[in-house]
């Protein structure tokens, strides 16, 4: 039986001390220690998104990364997203372009757009396209998540226009 | 699926890390960035007892020029490079091929030194290495070495890099005047791996080609140049006619592995293609420049 | 010859008194939970003492299981249990997946985990049951199962040779089903014909690729002697009397309970074995089993669904008119029909549905469904619609090709005229009302068809090639109990509402239909509050438990808004009715000169407020003792309703796709898609419009990207996400959506399905593109998906 480790992290701005197995992923650790059951799992080989979450500021697969990887660092789920307003933003516009049917790629979506509208801010409509093409979604066939993240770059451009 | 059981050991120090790797032998594998060691595990390819974190090893992060070569350390995120300016103006090559890997969640993580390493066949850092004439930098218990990227690349999923061995930094030759880069690669999805790309380095001397690498990526088991291509451009200008000659030699040449929906056939002809837009590409870009 | 639409339609009679949210697009009520990570899918579910099941599957496509030695994998830390087929047989039945009205169709038993011989790989044979999923796979590592490897069915085209070997040689070949249909008059059609254009079609196996995998929590409680389950599912009263019935248990012991599912489209309406061994488990246990098929595993053991090798021609005169249509359709399923809505309703669908939009008389076909050591086949969004609709669309488009004739122009030749209806299609389909040239029309005027033919041509002379592909198509939706109930399935065509008028103001709505994502709940709440006529705040709709809603069918066929939705309007018009004779009483009016208005008691003539409901619920329920001894409230009230006018209530719509092929690698950019669709009364346009985005876009995967690709023994090549290819954001056109109304007479909500429409038409629409851009270059391509090596072979540039 591999030894446990014992990691220090924060998650959504709270410090959590966990012992956990190293083979752990961190969506595994966060669904299952923290009950954090946001974050979705779709495939573990990385290519799905599902499990997408933000460590120290950046997207990542959270199948791909390890629990104990996280340790000393920032998590942040789609849980934690509430106290931003460029997530909250995100979060409005999704419900008004219905960019969601059965929900469980939208935490994802949601992690990996608010990436895009804070490192580029001047995405065109095909480079949002690309930019979420990492996040599958079975239900919506995309256009109305792309109408959703375009909007709020166009909003936030006014805002910083005014 | 979950992966199965190992012991996991975070290193502060290369020479950890390289006294477990001598210890452990295959038994252990490093993590760095995890993008190709994590799906393994999780589909139960791989069982390693120990897995040997190098992530916090600050002295295999950055990217500096030094007296003639830009280092990119190995722990440096495909991320890192998208953003660097240093890249932008030293390895512009390095920025053309960067946004085709995968997608922004993995680059996050994911890292040059993981990706040279791992030697996918697909993969694009590989293949740009190798045209722009890079070395490895490697550590073992016999202390550093250097290995050129014409000798790193040795077969499917396989390195000049022995198995006590870790891989610190790559150098690439800073990029010069009257060098041209580019890079295609065709994929029918955004991030897949790719059916066929083409990295390439072209040195000019007035209309002329100097020097040229074609390095391929999806092609074969490694990443490979097509070196009687690349010596038939030299003193060369790129008009129609040498259009003609390089797609008749690459015919010759180049031997594709077929996939999954792609006969080496398919695959030849779209190396003939991505060469075709590249050279036609270059030829434009020196004609505004000479203009 | 082109119709102009002089007026705009007529808009649709209101509903009732104050039509506030009923064909309006309101905040879906669940997305606000949704994106908050709220959600609540069968993984997020942990119940005490709960174990996790894994399942040996076989590694081949069939075999002999000669031994199975658990004794390591028993040891294993945290093996709670390792099962076997013999042993689950003891406590579950076998089924048998044929339907009486497909006559002559055969099939198999088959058991939960298959005893002695594997059919398929991917086949569950063992299942290890551990306190954690990955105890469980630890284990599995040591489990040794010893196999013979025997001789394979895996080509259709050679299932039924002699050479072949016979998978059930008890059936005596490997023919599940035949059919041939006639109308009589065909080869005399085809001579007549000015040109005959034939072809063979192919379709790519190809799967769901649901983003929730297939899961369920099985919680058998021994004390008790009940079951429930946690399924994420689209029938749960289908579930829950195949459940009883396989295990000889009383059908109220049984509770099946859907709360979020991420995704379905048919995939998760099916039962798997995976689904009965997991019950068996948690009945052997006396614990909750909990199985959640991991990815890998999910394309080998999820249904596959749409192979088929269509021969297929089309007959038509120089004017245009098409005379005749005749197809041959060989499709190979796998091992075993599937449970209990069988293999063989899509080639079915086929042929009822090839030539469907046209007025010719005269059609052939030919069905066969065969046995393969595959994965087994059912229905998938749209079910045999793709297929026929490509088969058509294409023989249509080579047509005019044929008689030099635009694809717009000869589909508004043929089509059933608008005002033909009611009548029946010449393959026996009976259609109630449908708008073919409408919906062309608004077509045309939406992608600006002429401009776009001009910028075509004006990009040729350049170099660059572009096409336009058309697709009619038919789609068929709220079915009657002619789909499933007349072959024996126990599966209900009729669906309940019961609503409820809580205390304080508040409607609950209990719905036998649920929801997967498609937004039904929210149109249930929209129906509701317009019905009873309340904000829709008051209103909660519940959905997804046997033991709460009334009995009813669930979610497939695109039957959530025409019969869920009618019956909760049912529900909702008698609840407002009961509430009104209550404030009748309290008020000592009329009920006649009363009205609900938003939540308060009105004067119909003078529109004063009389009291708020919140009064009448505080009366009725608390102050008994006020009311007339020979009155009682009954404000909870239940409508059930089924479609029975139709076998099917037809939908139509036309899609068109625009496209640019490279003919040198063969790669396709799709530039942009439009879709016009009629679906009759559209209870939120905004919610239509994503059904029929997505829809389109998994109609895409099946024709550019998706398929299970094979090796010579039947194994999967491409089992992972990897090498799978599913439609992602990049390479997805924007997609416009138009409406047509024509509202159904066999209900009063007027609404037909919208579902899988867009799955139905958009791979013939994209097909139709690609060969309209080749068509200069002399090069067609019929096989799907549509790779960049199969272009390059019909360019022949490989």
């Amino acid at each position: 039986m591999a030894e446990l480790q014992t990691i220090r992290l924060h998650v959504n701005g709270h410090v959590h001390t966990c012992s956990v197995p190293p083979r752990l992923h961190l969506v595994d650790m966060l669904r299952d220690e923290l009950g954090l059951k946001g974050s979705h799992l779709g495939c573990e080989h990385g290519v799905c998104g599902a499990c997408t979450v933000e460590v120290d500021g950046r997207a990542v697969r959270g199948c791909l990364t390890l629990a104990v990887q996280a340790d000393g660092k920032q998590v942040r789920t789609v849980e934690g997203l509430a106290d931003f307003p460029d997530a909250r933003a995100l979060q409005e516009s999704f419900i008004k372009h219905n960019a969601l049917q059965c929900g469980f790629c939208t935490p994802g979506m949601l992690l990996a757009a608010r990436e895009l509208i804070q490192h580029k801010p001047d995405a065109t409509r095909e480079e949002v396209r690309e930019w979420m093409s990492g996040n599958y979604c079975r239900c919506t066939g995309y256009h109305a998540i792309v109408d959703a993240v375009c909007e709020v770059l166009a909003q936030r451009h006014q805002e910083s226009a005014a | 699926m979950k992966s199965p059981e190992f012991d996991y050991i975070k290193v502060r120090t290369i020479e950890h890390a390289l006294s477990l790797l001598a210890n452990h032998g295959d038994e252990a594998r490093v993590l760095a960035g995890g993008q190709s060691l994590l799906p393994a595990l999780n589909m139960r390819l791989s069982e390693p007892s120990l897995l040997i974190d190098i992530g916090g090893i600050d002295a295999l992060r950055g990217i500096q020029v030094t007296q003639n070569a830009l280092r990119i350390g190995a722990l440096t995120t495909h991320t890192d490079i998208e953003n660097s300016a240093l890249v932008a103006q030293h390895a512009p090559l390095l920025k053309l091929a960067v946004g085709h890997i995968a997608h922004r969640a993995i680059r996050n993580s994911g890292t040059w030194g993981g990706s040279i390493a791992n030697a996918d066949p697909a993969a694009e850092w590989p293949c740009c290495l190798l045209a722009l004439d890079g070395t490895v930098i490697a550590q073992g218990p016999q202390g550093e070495r250097r290995i050129a990227a014409a000798d790193f690349f040795t077969g499917l999923y396989t390195t000049e890099l022995a198995d006590d061995e870790i891989l610190l930094a790559c150098d690439i030759p800073l990029a010069q005047r009257d060098d041209w880069f580019g890079f295609q690669e065709l994929a029918r999805r955004h991030g897949d791996y790719a059916i066929a790309g083409l990295a390439m380095h072209l040195h000019f001397a007035g209309p002329v080609v100097q020097s040229a690498r074609l390095s391929w990526l999806g092609l074969n088991s490694t990443t490979l140049r097509s070196r009687q291509t690349e010596a038939l451009l030299v003193g060369k200008p790129l008009d129609a006619v040498t259009l003609e000659l390089v797609a008749a030699s690459l015919r010759e040449e180049l031997d594709p592995i077929a996939d999954l929906t792609n006969t080496g056939a398919t695959k030849k002809h779209l190396a003939t293609v991505l060469a075709r837009r590249l050279l036609t590409q270059a030829n434009a870009t020196r004609q505004s420049v000479a203009a | 010859m082109s119709i102009t639409i002089d007026k705009a339609p007529a808009k649709l009679h209101d509903l009732t008194q104050d039509p506030r949210y009923i064909g309006h697009s309101p905040e879906r009520p669940s997305a606000r939970r949704l994106v908050q990570g709220q959600g609540c899918y069968v993984d997020d579910i942990e119940l005490p003492r709960m174990t996790h099941v894994v399942f040996w599957r076989s590694p081949v496509a069939h075999c002999r299981i000669t031994g199975i030695n658990a004794e390591f994998a028993k040891r294993m830390p945290g093996v709670v249990l390792v099962a076997d087929g013999p042993m689950l047989a003891k406590i579950c039945k076998p089924w048998v997946a044929t339907l009486g009205h497909l006559a002559g169709m055969k099939s198999a038993p088959q058991y939960p985990l298959a005893i002695e011989r594997a059919c398929w790989q991917g086949e569950p044979v063992v299942a290890i049951v551990a306190e954690t999923r990955a105890q469980a796979e630890d284990a599995m590592a040591y489990l040794q199962v010893s196999w013979e490897l025997l001789p394979a069915a895996v080509d259709m085209e050679t299932a039924l040779h002699p050479d072949t070997p016979v998978i059930h040689p008890e059936l005596g070949d490997n023919l599940c089903f035949t059919r041939s249909l006639d109308s009589g008059g065909v080869d005399e059609a085809f001579a007549r014909a000015d040109h005959v254009v034939s072809t063979t079609f192919e379709f790519g196996r190809h799967t769901g690729v649901t983003l929730e995998p297939r899961c369920q929590i099985a919680d058998w409680r021994s004390a008790e002697q009940r079951l429930t389950v946690y399924h994420s599912q689209q029938a749960p009263h289908m579930m829950q009397d195949l459940y009883a019935r396989q295990f000889s248990i009383a059908e109220s012991a049984v509770r099946v309970i859907c709360k979020d599912v991420g995704g379905s489209f048919g995939i998760k309406v099916h039962a798997y074995p995976d689904d009965f061994a997991t019950v068996a488990l948690s009945m052997m246990l006396g614990r909750p089993v909990k199985f959640v098929a991991d990815r890998l595993e999910s394309f080998t053991s999820d249904i596959h669904a749409r192979h088929h090798l269509v021969k297929a021609r089309i007959a038509v005169r120089n004017d245009g008119e098409i005379l005749a249509f005749e197809m041959d359709d060989l499709t190979g399923i796998g091992p075993f029909s599937m449970f209990p809505r069988t293999s063989a309703i899509e080639g079915n669908q086929v042929v009822n549905l090839v030539g469907g939009p046209y007025k010719h008389q005269h059609y052939r076909a030919k069905l066969d469904v065969v046995f393969q050591n595959k994965t087994p086949t059912c229905q998938y969004r749209g079910v045999g619609h793709p297929v026929a609709c490509a088969i058509t669309e294409g023989l249509v488009d080579m047509a005019a090709r044929a008689i030099n004739m635009d694809p717009m122009e000869i589909r508004l030749r043929n089509v059933i005229p608008d005002d033909a209806y009611p009548c029946s299609g010449i393959s026996g389909v009976k259609f109630e009302g449908l708008s073919h040239q409408a919906c062309l029309a608004k077509l045309e005027e939406l992608m600006d068809y002429k401009a776009l033919r001009a910028e075509q041509a004006a990009l040729r002379e350049k170099g660059i090639y572009r096409g336009i592909g058309i697709a009619a198509l038919i789609e068929l939706t709220n079915p009657s109990a002619a789909f499933y109930g007349v072959g024996g399935a126990r599966i209900a065509s009729q669906d309940g509402a019961t609503a409820r008028f809580d205390p304080n103001g508040g409607i609950t709505v209990l719905v036998s239909v649920g929801e997967q994502g498609q937004g039904t709940e929210a149109i249930y709440t929209q129906i509701a509050a317009d019905a009873v006529g309340v904000d829709m705040a008051q209103v909660r709709v519940v959905t997804g438990d046997t033991e709460v809603t009334p009995y009813g069918g669930g979610t497939w066929a695109s039957r959530g808004a025409g019969i869920g939705g009618e019956a909760v309007l049912l529900a909702g018009e008698a609840l407002r009715a009961n509430i009104l004779k209550v404030a009748a009483v309290i008020l000592k009016r009329d009920a006649q000169d009363l009205d609900i208005h938003r939540g308060d008691v009105i004067d119909i003539a003078s529109r004063d407020v009389l009291t708020p409901l919140t009064e009448i619920g505080r009366v009725a329920y608390f102050r008994s003792d006020t009311l007339p001894n020979d009155f009682t409230p009954e404000l909870q009230v239940t409508r059930h309703y089924a479609q029975r006018d139709f076998p099917f209530i037809f939908t139509n719509g036309v899609q068109a796709s625009y496209v640019e092929v490279d003919p040198d690698t063969g790669f396709v950019k799709l530039l942009k898609h439009w879709a016009v669709e009629d679906c009759g009364r559209v209870i939120n346009p905004q919610l239509v419009n994503e059904q029929i985005r997505g829809a389109i876009v998994q109609g895409i995967g099946g024709a550019m990207l998706e398929e299970c690709l094979y090796d010579s023994q039947g194994l999967m090549l491409n089992a992972n996400m990897a090498d799978y290819l599913v439609p992602m954001c990049a390479e997805m056109p924007d997609i416009e959506v138009a409406h047509i109304e024509t509202p159904t007479k066999s209900s009063k909500l007027g609404a037909k399905g919208a579902g899988e429409a867009g799955t139905a038409g958009a791979p013939a629409a994209v097909m139709n593109a690609i060969n309209d851009a080749l068509h200069p270059l002399n090069a067609q391509v019929t096989s799907q998906p549509f790779t960049p090596e199969k272009i390059l072979t019909a360019l022949g540039r490989v």
